[in-house]
C-alpha cells in the first residue's frame, strides 16, 4: 500500500520506527498583550479602514438597525441566522431575506443579491479581521458571494488578536468544519501589481460596532 | 550549466520591459516586508522566526508521527486522506473520484505543489475541464505558462498581454483596463464556482491535531473553491504538517508579512472536513492527497532536509539580486529563486539543471529574509559540491580535476610555490601596474580565457607577500 509505503520511507530516512514516541514540542508561543477595550477598537477601525473598509461604531441595537436600513435602502440583502441580527432586528428589515436552512436555496440567494449581512464570533483588533465560525447561524456564502458584506458584531467580541483567539479555542476543529479569517476586501493585484478590491470575494465591507 | 538556462537568462537579461516589470513588482513586495518586520511594526520578529524554525524542525523530524495525527483527525471527522507517491497517483486518484461522482468540471485555487504535478494538463488530458480561479493562476492558464512567482504568478504580464488573453479565448472585446479585466474574470469564474462539480486547493499548512487544512490568500477564490462545490479535494505536500492549531498564531504573523507585506492575508481559512450536521453550506466530502514526489528523498540528510521548512511565501525571490535579474521562467521548475535553486535539484537531482546551485552571489539575503530561518546560501553550497561530485563520477571535468590536483600540490610545496609565483610575475604582460585582463599566447588556454572574461588579474607585486615577509623578520 502506498501510505504504508511512504511512511516507511520517512521512518527509514529518519532513523524512526513505527509508533516509536516522539519528543515534546516546543512549547506553544502564545504572548497575550494588555489591550484596554477603547485602544482595541481603535485599532481595529484604523486597521480594516486602512484596508478601505468601513467601521461604524453604535451604542445601542437600534442604531446598529438604523445604519443598516440606510445602508441597503434599494438595495437587496440576505441576512444570517445569527441570533444577533434577529436580536436588533436587522433580519426583519424590509429588502432583506433571512432564514435560509438549505444549501442550494443560500448559494442561489447569495448569488443574486447585493449584500450579505451576518454577524462575526470574534474580531482581532491588532489586524482589523473578522473570525467567522461555519454553523446553523452563520453560512459560509453570505461573507463570500455578495458583492457587499456587512458585520454587524457586539463589542465585547473584541479581542486583541490571533493568540488570544488560539487560546480562547485552542482546536476550533471541535467548533466547526470552518473557522475563517476576513481582513478587509477580496483583493488581487495579480495585473501589473495594481490593486483591485471585490475580485472574487466581497468589494465592500462594513463592521458596525455594537456597545 | 545547460545552453537551455543560458539562453532563458540571456533572452530575459535582454527584455528591457521585463526587466523592469520583475524590478518593480520585486521592490514593491520587498518594500512590504520590510515596512512590517522592523523594529516598531514587529519587535519579536526574530524570535517569530526562531520559534518558527524550531517547529518545523521538529515536525520533520517526526514526520511520520504527525502525518499519522493528522490522518486520524481527518478521518474521525469523515473526511478521508489519501497518500501519493506522485502525480499520476494523484491525477488517478481524482479521475476515479469524478468518475465515480460523475464530475466534469473542476474549480482549482492557487496550489504550488498541483504545478509541481501538472494536475491541469494531466486532469485535461481526460476530458475534464479544470479551471485555474485565482486570477494570476487563470492567466498563466490562458497563456499556457507556469507561474513566474511563487505568489505573483503573472508578474511578468502587462495589462495588454492579459487583454490579448482575453479577447482570444473568452472571445470579449480588447479591454485593456486592469479594473474592467478583473471584474471581467471575476464574472466567468464566478460562472464557474457555482457550476462546479469539484473544488480542488492546495494547503499552506496541515494541523496535525486537528485534522484541519489552512488556505492563506487574498481574492476568495480559495473559500469558494473550498465552500461552493460538493466535493473538496486538498493536495498537499507531507512536509507541509504543523503540530498545532495554536502554532499558527507564529506561523500567520510571518507568513503574510513576509510574502505581500500584510498583516494577515484577507482570508485565513481553518477547515477540518466536510460540512456537518447543521451547518448550511460547505463541501459533503472532504479529501486530502498528501504528496509526496521526491519529497523523502530530502529526508536523510539532516542539514539539507530544512528545504522542508518552506512555507512559500517568496520572500526570498524578492529580495535576490539573480532572481531580480534572471526571472522566474528562467528557471528549470515550477519553483523558482533561491528556494527553486535548492528544491529543483534535490527534488530532481543535480544533473537535472546543474548551473542550479551556481546560480546564486551567496550574498545571503535570502537566508536573512527566510521567516522560517533556512540557512539556503549554506544549502547551495552543499549543492554545488554534489554538482562536482556527480561531475566527477561521471568523469566529466578531467581538466579541471587535474587543475585543482596541480594546485593543491603546489600550495603544500612552499618552495615550489614561490618560484611558481616569480614565474607567473615574469610572465605578467604589461608590467605598467595595470589589471590584467588578458594573456598572450601560450598561456591562453581556453579555461584562463573563460575565467578572464569576466574578472581581471591584479598586477604582479615587486616583491611577493613571502618576500616582504622575510625582510622584516
Amino acid at each position: 500500500m502506498i501510505r504504508d509505503h511512504i511512511l516507511h520511507r520517512i521512518r527509514t530516512a529518519l532513523g524512526r520506527s513505527a509508533g516509536q514516541a516522539v519528543a515534546d514540542p516546543p512549547p506553544v508561543r502564545l504572548v497575550l498583550p494588555d489591550v484596554d477595550p477603547e485602544a482595541r477598537v481603535r485599532s481595529f477601525t484604523l486597521r480594516l479602514e486602512t484596508l478601505a473598509g468601513k467601521v461604524h461604531r453604535v451604542a445601542t441595537k437600534e442604531e446598529a438597525r438604523a445604519l443598516v436600513a440606510a445602508a441597503i435602502e434599494g438595495k437587496t440583502a440576505v441576512a444570517s441566522n445569527a441570533p444577533y441580527l434577529a436580536e436588533c432586528g436587522i433580519a426583519s428589515l424590509p429588502g432583506v431575506e433571512s432564514g435560509i436552512t438549505g444549501r442550494d436555496r443560500m448559494q442561489e440567494r447569495c448569488s443574486a443579491v447585493d449584500v450579505g449581512i451576518g454577524s462575526a464570533d470574534y474580531m482581532l483588533a491588532d489586524t482589523g479581521t473578522l473570525v467567522m465560525l461555519s454553523s446553523a447561524q452563520e453560512a459560509r456564502l453570505v461573507s463570500l458571494l455578495p458583492p457587499a458584506h456587512i458585520a454587524v458584531v457586539p463589542l465585547e467580541r473584541m479581542l486583541t488578536g490571533l493568540e488570544e483567539l488560539f487560546t480562547l479555542l485552542p482546536r476550533p476543529a471541535e467548533l466547526t468544519s470552518s473557522m475563517v479569517l476576513i481582513t478587509g476586501p477580496s483583493r488581487t493585484a495579480d495585473i501589473e501589481q495594481i490593486l483591485v478590491r471585490g475580485v472574487h470575494g466581497p468589494g465592500q465591507i462594513t463592521v458596525i460596532l455594537v456597545g | 550549466m545547460s545552453v537551455e538556462f543560458d539562453r532563458k537568462i540571456h533572452d530575459t537579461l535582454g527584455d528591457a520591459n521585463l526587466q523592469l516589470a520583475i524590478y518593480t513588482s520585486t521592490a514593491r513586495l520587498k518594500q512590504g516586508r520590510i515596512a512590517l518586520v522592523g523594529d516598531e511594526a514587529l519587535p519579536d520578529y526574530q524570535e517569530l522566526r526562531t520559534q518558527a524554525n524550531a517547529i518545523k524542525k521538529h515536525t520533520i523530524e517526526n514526520l511520520d508521527h504527525y502525518l499519522e495525527e493528522f490522518e486520524r483527525n481527518v478521518v474521525a471527522r469523515g473526511g478521508k486522506v489519501v497518500y501519493c507517491k506522485d502525480g499520476t497517483e494523484v491525477s488517478d486518484f481524482i479521475l476515479g473520484l469524478a468518475k465515480e461522482r460523475g464530475a466534469r468540471l473542476i474549480v482549482k485555487s492557487k496550489s504550488m505543489t498541483t504545478e509541481e504535478v501538472d494536475l491541469n494538463e494531466r486532469l485535461e488530458h481526460h476530458g475534464l475541464e479544470s479551471v485555474e480561479t485565482d486570477l494570476g493562476e487563470y492567466i498563466m492558464q490562458l497563456a499556457h505558462e507556469k507561474p513566474y512567482h511563487i505568489v505573483a504568478p503573472a508578474l511578468h504580464k502587462t495589462r495588454y498581454d492579459v487583454a490579448e488573453l482575453f479577447t482570444r479565448n473568452l472571445h470579449v472585446p480588447n479591454e485593456t483596463v486592469i479594473e474592467k479585466q478583473t471584474m471581467l474574470a471575476r464574472r466567468v469564474l464566478r460562472e464557474k464556482f457555482l457550476a462546479a462539480d469539484i473544488g480542488i486547493s492546495g494547503a499552506n499548512f496541515l494541523v496535525a491535531d486537528s485534522g484541519a487544512i489552512v488556505l492563506v490568500e487574498n481574492e476568495g477564490n480559495a473559500r469558494l473553491t473550498t465552500s461552493a462545490p460538493k466535493i473538496h479535494i486538498a493536495v498537499a505536500g507531507i512536509e507541509k504538517v504543523i503540530p498545532r492549531a495554536q502554532d499558527l498564531a507564529v506561523f500567520l504573523k510571518l507568513l503574510a508579512r513576509s510574502a505581500t507585506g500584510q498583516l494577515l492575508s484577507v482570508y485565513t481559512s481553518f477547515l477540518a472536513g466536510a460540512r456537518r450536521p447543521g451547518e448550511i453550506d460547505g463541501p459533503d466530502e472532504f479529501y486530502v492527497i498528501l504528496l509526496d514526489n521526491g519529497r523523502t528523498r530530502l529526508l536523510p540528510d539532516r542539514e539539507k532536509r530544512q528545504t522542508l521548512y518552506c512555507i512559500r511565501c517568496g520572500a526570498c525571490l524578492n529580495t535576490c539580486p539573480v532572481y531580480r535579474k534572471i526571472g522566474g521562467h528562467s528557471f528549470p521548475w515550477v519553483y523558482s529563486g533561491p528556494i527553486g535553486a535548492i528544491l529543483t535539484p534535490q527534488f530532481m537531482g543535480v544533473s537535472h539543471e546543474p548551473g542550479l546551485p551556481f546560480a546564486s552571489s551567496l550574498c545571503g539575503a535570502c537566508g536573512e529574509v527566510c521567516p522560517v530561518k533556512i540557512d539556503i546560501p549554506k544549502i547551495l553550497l552543499d549543492l554545488r559540491s554534489d554538482v562536482k561530485k556527480a561531475e566527477a563520477r561521471d568523469g566529466q571535468n578531467r581538466l579541471e580535476k587535474l587543475a585543482f590536483r596541480v594546485f593543491a600540490w603546489l600550495m603544500t610545496h612552499p618552495r615550489l610555490y614561490e618560484m611558481a609565483g616569480r614565474i607567473a610575475a615574469s610572465l605578467a604582460p604589461g608590467g605598467d601596474g595595470k589589471w590584467i585582463s588578458s594573456v598572450p599566447a601560450p598561456l591562453n588556454l581556453p579555461p584562463v580565457r573563460a575565467w578572464l572574461s569576466q574578472r581581471d588579474l591584479p598586477p604582479p607585486p615587486a616583491q611577493s607577500f613571502r618576500e616582504q615577509w622575510r625582510r622584516r623578520q
